[in-house]
């Protein structure tokens, strides 16, 4: 009776059944190629096309900017029988591409800002101090770059007119970042202020920046704005132009952080008030740590556009990087090489916007929650 | 008022606009006491337990709690809400700290303990609240009841006098009630004046020393729970029984 009574347990305990492999057209390189190229007549017609595509345009590029190129460095233009691009010129003009026409003499200056902001980067990429350490290094790295740059206590003085190249485009947009997100974050949170003036000349201040197109902030802030200042008062052009950028970018800032600001939920601050917290202890540590985790893809988007958007100075005389482009590729000696000096250009800033986003991206897969 | 009384409201009156969502609110809270508050949605059983430590403001009426009457000082709300915790049906645990930092945000701000001495009282309340192996999660690896019992220790923390409890189960799963109620029986029985606004009438039954039932932003009967089950005064609140039992 025992024996029948274990039996008929045995048959009802819950034994799930074992996993069986999955066929073979659905996994490995088949079934990925399946699934993602040859899915359907349609797809299978868009890879076709995409591979000829390919197939046709990608050798000669490489041809053009590796095989057939002229990578030697001399100061003569290329031989002219040479089909592929002539690298040579921008080896000739690299110098002033990187730093415009800063004094050769003073090289090491630029040189030095450019290793202690590269060292920056690192530390920021991978991470190696604390988060709220590299805020504050970021925060004050503007005034040892500007000092060595500029020159001023000991170091003799480079005039401003003389800045140029890349280092005038990574200066304005990295000043114009660092300076705008704070900014930008003090105007969101204005805007949703409950003082009413407050809120208004927030909202004043971000809708009137925004509904002007940069360049006619840079004109107002180079060409206006002196004939306002009073007599005797002198704020350099460069000065201006970067004030121009940070108002500009902190606008769009602003817009993208009220975004995050709403994400989040009034239970979060309801929760933070009850224990207690006083109000801006709570924006502090429970509404902007989150607002700003929500908006991070946005907000290098804004970083990566401001940094593309720098390229506009030119239009009131400062020779940034692509000003530079320009001017090098119209050197009487050096004509015909605007295609190389476009490449070059293209591949420089894809380089530093791409970093920058990859950079984003690494941050959100870090702080996931 | 005597010296047993810890909340008395008197005379509470509150509108949402041109909604009137508590009408002539009368209560008085002894010390230990566990009142039990239910009633039909938009009654205004959550919008009461919110005013007692001001997430919501009343613009009638008298609220004293432990001794400091609520108005538009800062500091009286402050003073409140150090002796009140609170629950929240969403559990509203913040979601970029660990349970930890959670629990240890307030007493490092406010009572500005030192950062150890917060984690020590933090643990021994993970304890009590039986997770004190998930304090170095993020609340998103937690269940709900596990962020429930957390959001728990995080309002004990600052060592409440009164807490108040609004809908704690509401948003869990069935199988999660449970260790959440018995969180909340284990304080009941250690003594903790608690307001509850819940559903779970087997819960009330057990631990309410009082009854509330509200409809339309009034109480409409204030009874014994053995009373208020078997044999409530008012028809209106045996038609909510028959409804809900």
């Amino acid at each position: 009776m025992t024996m029948l009574t274990d039996a008929y347990k045995e048959l009802h305990v819950f034994k799930p059944m074992p996993d069986l492999p999955a066929p073979l057209v659905y996994v490995g390189i088949i079934g990925w190629l399946k699934e993602n190229l040859f899915s359907s007549k349609i797809n299978s017609l868009l890879t076709v096309t995409a591979l000829i595509f390919l197939w046709k345009t990608i050798p000669p590029l490489i041809s053009w900017t590796i095989i057939d190129a002229t990578w030697t460095f001399s100061s003569h233009p290329c031989p002219t029988e040479k089909t592929g691009a002539c690298w040579t010129f921008i080896f000739v003009k690299f110098r002033v591409l990187m730093l415009g026409l800063y004094p050769e003499q003073f090289l090491w200056r630029p040189i030095l800002a450019f290793a202690i902001f590269v060292l920056v980067c690192a530390l920021t990429i991978f991470r190696m101090i604390q988060t709220r350490l590299l805020i504050a290094f970021w925060f004050f790295l503007p005034l040892p770059l500007f000092f060595l740059i500029n020159g001023g206590i000991g170091l003799e003085i480079v005039e401003q007119s003389l800045w140029g190249g890349l280092m005038l485009s990574t200066g304005l947009a990295a000043i114009g970042i660092i300076m705008s997100i704070p900014i930008g974050i003090l105007l969101a949170l204005g805007r949703r202020s409950k003082l009413v003036v407050v809120k208004s000349l927030c909202i004043g201040m971000i809708e009137s920046i925004r509904g002007v197109p940069l360049i006619t902030i840079l004109f107002m802030a180079s060409v206006m704005l002196p004939i306002f200042l009073p007599q005797g008062m002198n704020i350099n052009n460069l000065l201006r132009v970067q004030i121009g950028i940070i108002l500009f970018s902190s606008a769009y800032i602003a817009e993208v952080v009220r975004g995050g600001l709403q994400a989040i939920p009034q239970g979060q601050i309801e929760a933070a008030s009850s224990l207690g917290l006083k109000n801006w202890v709570i924006t502090y540590l429970v509404v902007l740590p989150q607002a700003l985790h929500h908006v991070i893809p946005s907000l290098i988007g804004r970083c990566v556009a401001l940094f593309k958007d720098t390229s506009l100075v030119i239009i009131v005389g400062l020779l940034d990087f692509l000003g530079m482009i320009k001017a090098s590729a119209q050197d009487p000696e050096w004509l015909g090489y605007d295609v190389e000096a476009y490449v070059f250009c293209a591949l420089i800033y894809w380089i530093i916007c791409f970093s920058m986003s990859q950079y984003g991206k690494s941050i959100e897969r870090h702080n996931q929650w | 008022m005597n010296d047993n009384t810890i909340i008395e409201i008197t005379n509470l009156n509150k509108w949402f606009g041109n909604f009137h969502v508590l009408k002539n609110i009368n209560m008085t809270v002894h010390k230990g006491e566990i009142i039990v508050i239910c009633g039909p949605s938009g009654s205004g059983k959550s919008t009461l337990i919110r005013c007692i430590n001001r997430i919501e403001e009343h613009q009638k009426g008298k609220i004293i709690v432990a001794g400091t009457e609520l108005t538009g000082k800062m500091k009286n709300i402050a003073n409140v809400r150090k002796e009140v915790g609170m629950v929240f049906q969403s559990f509203d645990l913040f979601p970029h700290l660990t349970i930890l930092e959670n629990l240890t945000l307030a007493p490092f701000w406010i009572l500005k303990m030192s950062r150890k001495k917060a984690e020590e009282i933090a643990m021994t309340l993970l304890e009590r609240v039986q997770i004190c192996d998930q304090a170095f999660k993020m609340p998103g690896q937690l269940s709900g009841g596990q962020q429930q019992r957390a959001a728990i220790a995080r309002a004990l923390c600052m060592n409440p006098k009164i807490m108040l409890f609004d809908e704690p189960t509401s948003a869990l799963d069935p199988e999660m009630v449970k260790e959440v109620l018995d969180v909340i029986k284990q304080l009941a029985h250690d003594g903790m004046t608690m307001i509850c606004v819940t559903h779970e009438m087997g819960f009330a039954r057990q631990v309410a020393n009082r009854m509330v039932f509200m409809d339309q932003g009034e109480i409409v009967e204030e009874n014994h729970p053995e009373k208020f089950f078997t044999n409530p005064k008012w028809d209106r609140t045996q038609k909510f029984l028959s409804q809900i039992l």
